[in-house]
């Protein structure tokens, strides 16, 4: 098993023709082996037609109903995005990931607003993950987003991030000693997102083919917080935890939007020392973050 | 992106907020100006830089004649003005506003701002205006009072004026502040500001309210839907390395150590200056080169940490998933050339194609020191430091 996509998983990719779009959904093909993950793709000016023989419809909704998919990779530009994610949450679909950079605070601010009274009103709740995230992926099944394929190996490890890079980093450490990756899941890096750390913990504590997970977070906001705080009554597994950003200095934006503190409770030393106290083996050196898992288990 | 004060205030008056009278100068004619086209008989002559703390770094003062707006006005432009909000090397002063004087009977204080905890816009408010709000959230906390706002539904009259209520708005003047109130939620929602802040905000001896002093910061991300704020845009006001490297689209922040640091991606970038903190060493810069690093963006890279007198040895930490190793290594390779390189290198590299990667780097007749992993290539560094001191 695996958290939120596995090798049965039908996809949509929103904005598949975009040149960024192209390139990563070739390398997701190509992890997919064959399988047959990625059912379509959507833009509304060239519905009908076909691109690495994935057929294009004019809708999230129609491309739905056409092939029965239930999660949706988002790829389209900044300006159009939130768009994006709402038609997708209209449709009613399990999961959306949303990998596109840039996205302005106050569209993600109304659309998360909408997605919150959907639910409220009884409507069914979509996922999203992201955005501003390199997506998720579940060794040798399904990789979903942009991250290099061939660094995951297939195991129990969960990894949970808000940087890219940084979780391929950990997945690196981990592959090369041996140890595989359940799921690997990038949550973004932006102040208004989707799932939060605590979100994919409760998932991976009831994942019976996650052993460990390793958790990274960084300065800015509370989600790593949050989700210890929780871990410390309810995670049944170890954690490895990181926080970047020791030596950032306040009231600067280090390059994620998200990534600024505000007050003391959001620095890099405030997270570990909250992070140790509930638990979590944490380090400050993240070359260590695989040996340390690799000492847990 | 932030603004100036004046520019607040025209964007404020833009929304039906009321402001005191008053104009922008570059020069002390244009500050005179400015003045006589006011009237008086008082004036406010204040610094215009983006840092707070004017007032009690002396530039903020009040002119009771023309004489005197002409003395502060000369006084002020120019003046290297330290805030502790611009750091000990603090910010020359190059523009001014002249304002008519406001009748005050009580400063408050209010802020917009995104909640990332509710995903809601909150509404801050306080008795306790003109001070800095840290310090009352952490003395008095219990004097700012909170409400969180759902986008889609909008500021409701009755939380306007629960507020305006709350912090001590005499009866007959809570509509008018709960309208400015409401003027300001709006005005952060359709300009897509990230922080909207009137400290203070006064109640006048007549009643009336007014935004004596305002304060915005703008999403960034959302600048392209606002050619009205960008050209609020002051440059003098902004890091010079900052601004040219996004142009490049590389995100560069300047730090006090001597270790210049070029990464892929923004937590990795912090994770590795962490980690040359960890082993004794202190870095120079943040610099995330982004996803699509080229030989162009690698090179201005280069460029612009080595700006910085300080730095003594660079050291480049690149995870290729996407951006191939030989790529970043043909890139570093053709940056050290040119700039003509002279302090340590070490290069960690991982990833698609690592191995060609290293060889171009081994092959390249530079001394360049090669390491396996971030902490190899942080010690790497730290010690070819300590070798040349």
């Amino acid at each position: 098993m695996s958290i939120l996509i596995n090798k049965d998983t039908k996809v949509i990719t929103q904005g598949i023709t975009g040149k960024t779009a192209q390139f990563h959904t070739e390398k997701c093909l190509e992890y997919a082996n064959g399988r047959n993950c990625f059912v379509a793709g959507v833009n509304p000016k060239k519905a009908g037609e076909k691109i690495f023989d994935i057929p294009i419809y004019a809708s999230v909704k129609e491309a739905k109903e056409a092939t029965g998919a239930t999660v949706s990779v988002i790829y389209v530009p900044p300006a159009g995005a939130a768009d994006a994610i709402w038609e997708a949450v209209e449709a009613d679909l399990d999961l959306v990931i949303c990998i596109t950079e840039g996205i302005p605070v106050r569209d993600m601010l109304i659309v998360r607003n909408k997605m919150k009274h959907k639910v409220a009103a009884g409507g069914k709740e979509t996922l999203l993950l992201g955005p501003n995230c390199p997506g998720i992926i579940t060794p040798d099944e399904l990789k979903i987003g942009i991250m290099p394929g061939h660094i995951h190996k297939k195991g129990r490890i969960g990894v949970v991030s808000r940087s890219g890079t940084l979780t391929y980093e950990a997945v690196a450490q981990l592959t090369e000693l041996g140890l595989g990756q359940s799921s690997a899941v990038g949550i973004g890096g932006d102040p208004i997102n989707g799932l939060k750390h605590l979100d994919v913990m409760k998932l991976f504590n009831d994942d019976p083919d996650t052993d460990a997970v390793i958790m990274i977070g960084e300065i800015g906001g509370t989600d790593e917080v949050d989700a210890a705080l929780w871990c410390k009554d309810h995670f049944k597994k170890p954690v490895v935890g990181f926080i970047a950003g020791i030596t950032a200095p306040p009231g600067k934006r280090m390059g994620h939007a998200g990534a600024i503190i505000s007050t003391g409770a959001e620095t890099a030393q405030a997270k570990l020392e909250i992070m140790e106290a509930c638990g979590f083996k944490v380090t400050r050196n993240p070359s260590e973050m695989g040996k340390l898992m690799k000492s847990l288990l | 992106m932030k603004i100036h004060e004046y520019q607040a205030k025209e964007v404020l008056r833009k929304f039906g907020i009321r402001t005191p009278k008053g104009g922008p100068a570059f020069s002390v004619e244009e500050a005179l100006e400015v003045a006589k086209s006011l009237g008086g008989p008082v004036w406010v002559v204040k610094a215009q830089i983006h840092a707070g703390g004017r007032g009690k770094g002396g530039g903020v003062k009040l002119a009771r004649s023309l004489d005197e707006v002409r003395q502060h006005a000369s006084a002020i432009l120019g003046m290297r003005l330290i805030t502790h909000q611009t750091g000990p090397e603090g910010q020359i002063v190059k523009r001014l506003l002249i304002e008519e004087g406001a009748d005050i009977k009580h400063e408050y204080y209010v802020s917009i701002l995104t909640d990332r905890a509710t995903q809601k816009v909150a509404v801050l408010a306080s008795s306790e205006g003109g001070m800095e709000i840290e310090e009352v959230a952490a003395k008095t906390p219990e004097k700012i009072l909170k409400a969180f706002i759902d986008p889609i539904a909008g500021f409701p009259d009755e939380e306007a004026e629960r507020l305006a209520r709350g912090i001590g708005i005499p009866e007959a003047s809570v509509p008018a502040a709960a309208d400015t109130l409401k003027k300001l939620y709006t005005c952060y929602m359709e300009t897509d500001a990230s922080l909207a802040e009137i400290n203070p905000l006064i109640l006048e001896g007549d009643g009336g309210i007014k935004a004596l002093d305002a304060k915005f910061n703008f999403d960034d991300n959302a600048l392209f839907r606002h050619p009205e704020i960008v050209a609020y845009r002051d440059l003098d006001e902004e890091d010079p390395d900052e601004v040219e490297a996004s142009k490049y689209e590389l995100s560069y922040i300047a730090l006090d150590g001597n270790i210049g640091c070029l990464v892929n991606g923004a937590g990795l970038a912090m994770a590795t200056m962490d980690t040359i903190k960890l082993f004794g060493g202190e870095p120079a810069n943040f610099l995330d080169v982004g996803g699509g690093a080229t030989t162009e963006k690698v090179t201005a890279a280069f460029k612009i940490m080595l700006r910085n007198p300080k730095v003594k040895g660079i050291l480049v930490n690149i995870f290729g998933g996407i951006m191939r190793c030989d790529t970043i290594a043909n890139g570093v390779v053709a940056a050290a050339r040119e700039v003509k390189l002279n302090v340590p290198l070490v290069v960690r590299m991982k990833g698609t194609n690592e191995d060609i990667g290293k060889k171009i780097l081994a092959e390249s007749g530079l001394p360049i020191i090669s390491a396996e992993t971030m902490a190899e290539a942080a010690q790497k560094i730290v010690s070819a430091l300590s070798a040349t001191h």
